[in-house]
């Protein structure tokens, strides 16, 4: 819009340094951590503590060490990576699952009570987990739950269903006619055939959207599986990468190969499901 | 000449249509379920045993393990936690507010939808598609006073380097930037989405009006947006209270405890001081700043959406 209304070609020019400079130093600003990254994850070991901006004999050594566990550090990593996808791939199920079980309930039944759920909900979609990491631990342990996958994705599970939750529900009653339930009513379906046939297929854009979210949600998650989780054996990969810090050497060059490694599944899908996770973002409205 | 009645029946032809099938005959599964199990409560069952074990239940647990008043007395005397208050105010107070106004300055220029620029904006959304540990991990590094890249990069451009992780000032400056690192495309993401909700006869009116330039943004952009963002200041605040990677990795807290904030210090005295009580303490002495959002929050979200 504004493009339309440029005046003389000294403004234009003025104009286009300006938003030239602009990406400059938004681009410069994104990508320096990554770079970083990268940089350090083709540094053979000698160059670790090199001060330098690129390697003089990059390699890619240090992605066949944690390949093929042939460290220390990198050990277990198979053995981690099916942890994060089992954790994420389950959470993700679950979500859904209630997320549309639910939130069929308060937007389509309506029963008396559907309102206070859906704030019950929204009260929990924004209690801040750090502050509730304490007792949930000991709460976990009370369930015999701790060092198993399980701890970590009934935790995600239920941190991430309210927002799902509250997605559907604002989907539900905005997208979906009301008269198609009553139409299969009067076919004689019940609640249950209208949630599997009519309700599930409907939801479908919204589905993959919070569908996208739990998942990388729940494979990023630090801090609850960090305490949830302590056995190298069942521990995720973001703990992994966080135990490389209890030495005083840390072999940094290592660090980043699998921290890239652990970091590009998620990107991939955040990019194929972009569309999706905009849309699903705004599904509740960002209203003006 | 008629045959015996019973031998004429054997006779008959078989029945024509054929038997419905198993599969047509019964009806689908949901229907055979009692009628008990379509009340609507059923449907909400998952959710409600899923938030009793894991929220309800630690909530009251906690509150249970932080009730004890000597508990606040040991830490309304620690230098450690009132310096920890400190920091989590200049934390959450820069963090929210630049990271904010950035993301509201940002969707601007990217609302001008270029080519370039919308090529720009998928690059610049790369922090949060990416998870915060690496990126975390790598900025720390990056830091690192001896060696870290930045450094160099600096030394190279004849910039001194600040002491980043030596000295508490800049590793708190250093933390802030890796939040705001992290969430800021996601922050421009709302705020562009909100911007591209504004009609565009209300800029047309209000440039007929005479309204372009600066005084377009304080009096058409700035006054439509202020709803979605007074939200996001709200939910941004409560997500940047609990923010426990961008502190844990970048700083640690260190040195020697000066950049906790609440969220980091509540796990290390439960964890590495092994003082869980204490710890709970901490988590709970935010409330009163923690209740007012989330009631503040939930009904603003439960309202009108975003």
């Amino acid at each position: 819009m504004a493009a339309t209304r440029m005046g003389s070609p000294a403004a234009r020019i003025r104009r286009n340094t300006g938003l030239a400079l602009i990406a400059v130093v938004v681009l410069v600003w994104t990508l320096l951590p990554i770079y970083h990254m990268v940089m350090m994850s083709v540094s053979p070991s000698e160059e670790v503590f090199a001060r330098h901006l690129w390697p003089a004999s990059p390699t890619l050594e240090n992605y066949w060490t944690v390949l093929t566990a042939g460290d220390f550090f990198v050990e277990q990593f198979w053995r981690q990576l099916w942890n994060s996808i089992f954790v994420a791939a389950l959470t993700t199920f679950l979500v859904l699952l209630i997320g549309t079980l639910a939130s069929f309930t308060i937007a389509r039944l309506r029963p008396r009570w559907g309102n206070a759920l859906s704030n019950a909900a929204l009260a929990t979609y924004v209690i801040p987990t750090s502050f509730l990491a304490i007792p949930l631990y000991r709460a976990m342990a009370n369930y015999s739950l701790l060092d198993t996958s399980w701890a970590l994705i009934f935790s995600m599970t239920a941190f991430a269903s309210p927002y799902a939750m509250w997605v559907f529900t604002q989907y539900a009653k905005t997208g979906i006619p009301l008269e198609l339930d009553e139409s299969a009513r009067v076919d004689g379906a019940t609640n249950w055939q209208i949630y599997v046939r009519i309700y599930l297929p409907l939801m479908r854009p919204v589905l993959v959207a919070i569908g996208t979210y739990a998942l990388l949600s729940s494979w990023n998650e630090y801090l609850l599986a960090f305490l949830l989780l302590n056995s190298a054996e069942n521990m995720t990969l973001p703990v992994a990468l966080g135990s490389f810090l209890n030495t005083d050497q840390v072999p940094w060059n290592l660090l980043m190969a699998t921290s890239l490694l652990y970091a590009i599944p998620p990107v991939i899908i955040y990019y194929v499901f972009r569309r999706n996770v905009a849309s699903g973002m705004t599904a509740g409205g960002v209203k003006t | 000449m008629t045959k015996p009645v019973d031998e004429r029946h054997d006779l008959t032809p078989p029945v024509d249509e054929p038997r419905p099938t198993r599969r047509k005959d019964a009806p689908p599964w949901p229907a055979r379920l009692p009628p008990l199990v379509n009340w609507p409560v059923v449907f909400a069952i998952p959710f409600l045993i899923a938030a009793t074990l894991v929220v309800v239940y630690p909530v009251v647990y906690g509150f249970w393990m932080g009730a004890d008043p000597d508990l606040y007395e040991d830490l309304f005397t620690d230098d450690t936690y009132l310096r920890t208050v400190w920091n989590t105010i200049v934390f959450v107070g820069l963090g929210v507010n630049l990271k904010l106004v950035l993301a509201l300055l940002l969707s601007g220029f990217f609302a001008l939808g270029n080519w370039w620029i919308r090529g720009l904006l998928a690059i610049s959304l790369l922090p949060w598609a990416i998870p915060s540990v690496p990126a975390l991990l790598s900025i720390h590094w990056m830091l690192n006073p001896q060696w870290g890249m930045l450094g160099t990069l600096l030394g190279s451009m004849a910039i001194p380097n600040p002491a980043w992780l030596i000295d508490s000032t800049w590793g708190m400056v250093a933390a802030i930037g890796a939040h705001i690192w992290k969430w800021l495309p996601f922050w421009t993401l709302i705020m562009l989405a909100a911007r591209m909700a504004i009609p565009q006869d209300v800029y047309e009116a209000a440039a007929v009006d005479g309204a372009t330039g600066l005084r377009r943004f304080f009096w058409v952009t700035f006054p439509m947006l202020s709803n979605v963002f007074l939200t996001s200041a709200l939910l941004s605040t409560i997500w940047t209270l609990s923010d426990y990677n961008s502190i844990h990795f970048v700083t640690g807290g260190g040195p020697a405890d000066s950049t906790h904030v609440l969220a980091t210090l509540g796990i290390r005295y439960a964890f590495d001081v092994g003082d869980v009580e204490q710890g709970v303490a901490v988590a709970l002495s935010a409330l009163p700043v923690i209740v007012p959002l989330i009631v503040v929050l939930v009904r603003r979200l439960g309202r009108e959406g975003f």
